[in-house]
């Protein structure tokens, strides 16, 4: 082992040196969140691909969910003179820096790859500044998905619910045969994400005014109650110690059999993959229900800075690695997500890879392909947060339906 | 010429101490104070809005949450750890075999960061996996403990794990001041037949003025600045049950994208402190010119 | 110097010091239950871990977890666990913990022996700014360190770990130098010894306990600290709280409790060992200075 890492270290400093004589010295220094396990694996593809071109990848992992550190870390590190090549980012995030003027151009590399054709639009909103491309988008995942422990829904009647009613019913059937109907963890993050697929149940029209566009009318609206209402609802299919509890527990819990299923992104396939469930014969994969069709999505880019002159050449390189169709694929294999590439085939994706391939390109085609609110993707951070706000305050008990729509309106105004 | 330079030599030598606190400590902090009146989102400008901000954080519900906890907390904490502080300082005082060993166990949660402890803690006081957990194996079926998962007591978790970690500096604070009383008067009182306990309340006890006050202003500072304690156990929940000023002023700062209000609050923290902690430094400073 | 003898016992029965002892044993297992819930728990496989009783010994005792923690497990895209960074925190905290605890000792030094008119207003200054909450600097530290050529550079930390342990430092030495016999210093003085030769020759020889507890408290402080690890720290630079903070807190991903509690006694054990070892000094350095205010 030692030995084998010995000689890797040797071959990619020949590598190295041979590379640096050529050209000059190439170094990238990325900034992200990837941190531990699969997923830092699979990035360290995208590393030894660009060690193999002669470029030197500078690792700067800082961890916490949806990457609060690792921007703060940002803040630092620009307010230093001293940004990073390539930094993870979500949605907003890339746009608020571009906004200020910090980031790069990558349209030359963008316009020789045709990123333009390949690239769902939805998407390049995000990766697009000004006409300019700014962020090379490494996966698309979803968020309105729902994961049943298939023994568990076979005891409950076998099929899997399509409907906000069916659904009740299928989790009035799990909570009788004695098990913690829904699994879910008490995180802000977590209660969103539940909220923006509840929200997009009641119709992909309404999640539009009162997420993206913010209407004051549909954020404080009949509809919102209703939607705090189901909120509710859910809330008595939890178990007592939902508080805290991370994501990945929850799913151990549908994994095991103690909860029967659980609505988190696509992320959460993996945990089911690593502990040796198929999809379709453990475990089953399904839209939440009333949201068929449609897809809510974030997308982890890698935002380019305006780095130094002599950066910018391996800063190109990367980006041109990451949007590479082999590495999209390596890459979501591992990640349980999409490539952002929707010209790659599926055939190396399980069922629920598949089904995620085929609902991105049918709804970016229907237009039924928005961002999540509860992943950066749907409103700027500080909306986001002010919602975070009411919605777990609401899920915990502080106020009844009506009074949470109202506080959702005045929240909403209060950060804008 | 040689005396001259002499006279000079102190001066020079405090100097670039000196010039380090006051650019990165006050100039920061004007700094800061000047942020806190512009409007400021992700990153700093210098869009004056006068006093905006502060009145939009005392309009946040947040913020009066998180001021409240912070009472709750910091009161508890601070009374707690003296009290325990004293008292195991008392126990330890008393000829104890193996003293340096307990002694040393009672010191070390002050030497682990919370990023290490949190992990332990949340495990420990999590219903599922922890103390209540156990209990129920052992066969204890209806105990119940299930604090950190509800919204009103979550913060008093916060209380537990807080004091675990500084009581054992405080009881080492007070052993030192016993250790420092001096024994005659101890010995005049025992002579004239004072108990035990009457010794410690009247006349030990209240010699332990200095170190009560010390006490108090490093919990104080602690209190206010608990940051890493709250991320670590709750991350401010369940819902926000258990933010304080310092997750506040964080989030708001650095993820919140609203760096303006995050300064206010950032000065409202540092005003809390400072009327605090200015009149006992005061006091301190006079005090020790005039034993002089 | 020695801890003076403890006459302030009370002189009492048997049953209570029984019920002292119960009590002093009672915190014990109070302060120790954090400790053992991660030692027995890093020595238990994943599955015992998931099947178990948190406060049960490990049943087959593995250290898989720790050789896992220190040297292979995957912290970002490199696997070389938390080694690296063990090693980078020790070089950032020695010199910073020299560098406060040397001025600080020369602050001291002056405060008491060399007052000036003033000297009590920059000492109170010095003192306030222990107390100044540690996130507000981060913006503008991040530009001074930008502007000075060290953003991301162990150079950069150390140098914030000092001016933000300075406070700390001159405090503990003010008090302890207030209460050493002035008249030793002018007698020097009036030998001829300058104003340094004082400082090495009579002041540093007997600064012994709170030299101690000043490394301790630095010590602690430094190596514990993330915040100022996270932001100033480079690729190459990163201090093990944060490269410990990236193992325990990923987003995603199987979380591996043995290994992460191994890691988390890993990145504890120096602050540990300097506890054990020198704990005996602690309050004997307190008595001397610290706690007199």
């Amino acid at each position: 082992m030692e030995r084998k890492l010995a000689l890797k270290a040797t071959a990619s400093a020949l590598v190295l040196g041979l590379a640096a004589s050529a050209a000059t010295a190439a170094e990238v220094e990325v900034l992200h969140w990837w941190t531990a396990g699969g997923e830092a694996a699979a990035l360290n593809v995208l590393k030894e691909d660009l060690e193999s071109k002669g470029v030197t990848w500078k690792d700067m992992p800082v961890a916490g969910g949806s990457g609060v550190e690792a921007m703060t870390v940002l803040r630092a590190r620009v307010t230093s003179g001293n940004p990073p090549t390539a930094v993870q980012m979500l949605g907003f995030d890339i746009k608020d820096w571009a906004a200020e003027g910090f980031l790069g151009d990558l349209s030359d590399v963008a316009a020789a790859e045709d990123w333009d054709s390949v690239v769902p639009p939805a998407l390049q909103e995000f990766s697009k500044w000004d006409g300019k491309w700014i962020a090379a988008p490494v996966n698309v995942h979803s968020t309105n998905w729902m994961w049943i422990n298939k023994d568990a829904l076979d005891a409950a009647g076998g099929k899997a619910p399509e409907t906000w009613e069916e659904l009740i019913a299928v989790l009035d059937a799990m909570k009788a045969n004695g098990i913690t109907p829904l699994a879910h963890g008490g995180q802000a993050w977590q209660d969103g994400t539940v909220f923006d697929s509840v929200v997009l149940g009641l119709g992909d029209d309404f999640y539009k005014s009162a997420i993206i566009d913010q209407d004051p009318e549909a954020l404080g609206g009949e509809q919102m109650v209703e939607a705090f209402k189901r909120m509710e609802v859910l809330r008595g299919y939890f178990d007592e110690n939902f508080s805290g509890r991370d994501w990945n527990l929850a799913s151990a819990m549908v994994i095991n059999g103690e909860a029967g299923m659980q609505a988190m992104g696509d992320w959460a396939k993996g945990e089911f993959v690593k502990a040796n469930q198929v999809p379709g014969e453990d475990f089953v994969c399904i839209r939440f229900p009333g949201t068929q069709g449609s897809v809510l999505f974030n997308s982890d880019q890698f935002a380019m800075f305006d780095v130094a002159e002599e950066q910018v050449e391996a800063q190109k390189m990367m980006a041109s690695a990451v949007m590479n169709p082999d590495f999209q694929v390596a890459f979501n294999l591992v990640k349980g997500s999409v490539p952002a590439r929707t010209d790659i085939a599926d055939t190396e994706f399980d069922a629920c890879g598949k089904k995620g391939m085929a609902d991105l390109a049918e709804a970016a085609a229907n237009g039924t392909l928005q961002g999540s609110m509860a992943h950066g993707h749907g409103a700027s951070s500080n909306i986001k947060s002010a919602i975070f706000d009411v919605v777990t305050a609401h899920l915990n008990g502080e106020y009844g339906a009506e009074e949470a729509a109202e506080e959702l309106a005045a929240a909403v105004e209060a950060a804008k | 010429m040689r005396d001259r330079l002499q006279e000079w030599v102190p001066r020079i030598v405090l100097a670039p101490s000196f010039v380090a606190i006051l650019i990165f400590v006050y100039g920061f902090i004007l700094y800061t104070g000047w942020l806190s009146m512009t409007n400021s989102r992700m990153l700093p400008n210098n869009d004056f809005v006068g006093l905006a901000n502060y009145t939009k954080l005392f309009g946040l519900k947040h913020w009066s949450i998180a001021l409240t906890n912070l009472a709750i907390f910091g009161t508890l904490y601070i009374v707690i750890c003296s009290c325990l502080g004293l008292f195991l300082a008392i126990l330890l005082d008393q000829q104890i075999r193996s003293e340096g060993f307990i002694r040393t166990v009672y010191l070390y949660p002050m030497a682990i960061s919370f990023i290490v402890t949190g992990v332990a803690w949340k495990w420990f006081l999590d219903p599922g996996i922890g103390l209540e957990n156990t209990m129920h194996q052992w066969g204890w079926e209806s105990f119940q403990f299930n604090w950190i998962k509800d919204r009103e007591m979550a913060i008093y978790t916060i209380v537990i794990a807080a004091v675990w970690q500084s009581s054992g500096y405080v009881m080492a604070m007070f052993l030192a001041g016993l250790r420092g009383v001096d024994n005659e008067i101890i010995k005049a009182a025992q002579v004239d037949g004072a108990s035990g306990v009457l010794i410690y309340r009247r006349i030990i006890i209240p010699m332990m003025r200095p170190v009560f006050l010390s006490a108090f202003v490093v919990l104080t500072h602690l209190a206010i600045k608990s940051y890493d304690l709250v991320v670590a156990m709750t991350g401010g929940g369940p819902g926000r049950a258990t933010e304080v000023p310092a997750t506040f002023m964080y989030s708001y700062t650095f993820t919140r994208n609203q760096m303006g209000v995050g300064a206010s609050s950032a000065i409202i923290m540092l005003i809390m402190v400072f009327s605090i902690v200015v009149p006992y430094l005061y006091s301190e400073i006079r005090h020790g010119e005039k034993n002089k | 110097m020695s801890i003076p003898s403890q006459d302030n016992a009370i002189n009492a029965g048997s049953l209570t010091r029984i019920l002292i002892y119960t009590l002093l044993i009672f915190f014990v297992i109070y302060y120790l239950l954090p400790l053992w819930v991660m030692v027995s728990n890093s020595l238990k496989t994943l599955d015992e871990i998931r099947g178990g009783d948190m406060l049960a010994p490990p049943k087959d005792i593995t250290f898989e977890p720790w050789r896992q923690a220190w040297s292979q497990t995957q912290i970002g895209v490199e696997a070389t666990g938390l080694k690296p960074y063990f090693f980078n925190s020790i070089i950032m905290v020695v010199p910073a913990v020299f560098l406060s605890t040397f001025l600080g000792a020369l602050n001291g030094y002056v405060m008491t022996k060399w007052e000036f008119p003033g000297v009590n207003l920059i000492f109170g200054l010095m003192l306030l700014a222990c107390f100044i909450p540690f996130q507000i600097v981060l913006i503008p530290m991040a530009r001074i360190l930008g502007m000075l050529g060290l953003a991301g550079t162990l150079g950069g930390l150390i140098m914030v770990h000092t001016v933000y342990g300075l406070g700390f430092t001159t405090l503990f030495f003010r008090n302890y130098y207030a209460a050493f016999p002035t008249e030793l210093v002018r007698a020097a003085q009036i030998d001829g010894a300058s104003f340094f030769q004082v400082f090495w020759r009579i002041l540093i020889p007997s600064s012994g306990p709170i030299i101690v507890v000043t490394i301790i408290w630095q010590f602690t402080n430094v190596w514990n600290d993330f915040l100022f690890g996270a932001s100033f720290s480079s690729y190459d630079s990163t201090p093990i709280t944060v490269a410990l903070n990236n193992l325990v807190n990923s987003s995603t991903g199987v979380k591996e409790y043995n290994v992460h509690f191994a890691g988390a006694i890993l990145t504890a054990l120096p602050t540990l060992i300097v506890y054990i070892v020198s704990g005996r000094y602690f309050v004997r350095g307190l008595m001397a200075g610290a706690v007199k205010g």
